[in-house]
């Protein structure tokens, strides 16, 4: 059957893991062409190193980047604090292959293309 | 070393309340083709009279991070001395075909493309860098992207004063409230970079954020 491979990651299995650790799964994952859903997403900081990652791998053939869309990050009263802030529900794709649509605060749209 | 830096990021709001510095170092971060250069000459043309890069319409024209040293901008009485980082445009993709339509040979595209991902580095790089920011959106496209909502992540998290310049209001489909909508905790400044259009307001608004 032909298609696209998703990868949807739950919560508990992103807390176990170091940064680096899912940055690298993420961005290797995207660059087999796979899309990636991730329960509780990044944050910021890992969100700025992912691109940096992903500007590094850019090899102007195969690979030109990616698309990321996630909801907002939520602030509470210990974030606010602390500065701290947990990434949402994250959709990341290869650029070629995922395509935003529609993005609003709590409704995320996205095209995913099939074969070249 | 982390530790010391997760430190310094988190309470740098605090410490900048008793220790202000004399001179801010403004980083103009935004996507491709906000309008950051075109910011960045119009502050320098209106306090120092030269420029500090090229504007085009081509996207990432800005490749390499521009910094101009002590300019002093004057409102209602009071001096705000700034250095201005102008820095290349943000982007999670960087196609060169894109380039192609420009008129560029495949060559030329190519290489375009290795700069400006050496350039976003860097733009990301210049945040630990910076004592505030200027976040510049075009106010005709729609502001909630993932760049935008990644660069005020950034932002909130190094606890660095922030102002969103809702730029190109000249244009006719431009809505800078739905910037104010999709960031409406910070504050957001309508302006035209090109036309000096509501021009002193923001500078009114870099006095109060960064002074």
């Amino acid at each position: 059957m032909e298609g696209v491979q998703l990868s949807l990651i739950s919560k508990e299995r992103l807390e176990k893991m170091a940064s680096m650790e899912k940055l690298r799964m993420i961005l290797d994952s995207v660059k087999e062409g796979k899309i990636v859903v991730l329960e509780s997403g990044l944050t910021p900081e890992e969100e700025a190193k992912l691109i940096e990652m992903t500007m590094l791998e850019i090899d102007h053939e195969n690979f030109v980047g990616i698309e990321v869309e996630s909801y907002p990050y939520k602030e509470g009263f210990f974030s606010k604090l602390f500065g701290k802030k947990k990434g949402r529900l994250t959709v990341i794709g290869p650029a070629n292959r995922l395509k935003t649509l529609e993005k609003k605060e709590d409704l995320i749209t996205a095209l995913v293309k099939i074969g070249d | 070393m982390g530790l010391l830096l997760s430190i310094k990021k988190k309470f740098s709001f605090i410490l900048r309340l008793f220790f202000k510095k004399d001179k801010m170092r403004i980083g103009i971060y935004g996507p491709p083709n906000a309008g950051k250069t075109t910011l960045a000459n119009r502050i320098l043309r209106d306090w120092t009279g030269d420029v500090i890069g090229v504007e085009s319409e081509i996207p990432h024209e800005t490749r390499r991070a521009k910094l101009r040293e002590g300019v002093k901008i004057e409102v209602d009485g009071k001096t705000l001395t700034i250095d201005i980082v102008d820095t290349p445009g943000i982007a999670t993709k960087i196609d060169f075909h894109d380039f192609l339509k420009y008129g560029m040979s495949e060559e030329e595209a190519k290489r375009r493309a290795k700069e400006a991902t050496e350039g976003v580095i860097e733009a990301i790089k210049w945040l630990d860098d910076l004592d505030g920011i200027l976040l510049v959106m075009d106010s005709t496209e729609d502001p909630y992207t993932q760049v935008n909502v990644t660069i005020v992540g950034n932002i909130e998290a190094r606890g660095l004063p922030l102002l969103i310049v809702a730029n190109k209001i000249d244009l006719p489909n431009a809505s800078p409230a739905r910037i104010k909508s999709a960031f409406p905790q910070h504050t957001v400044v309508p302006i035209s970079a090109l036309k000096g259009i509501n021009i002193e307001n923001l500078y009114r608004a870099m006095a109060e954020k960064f002074g």
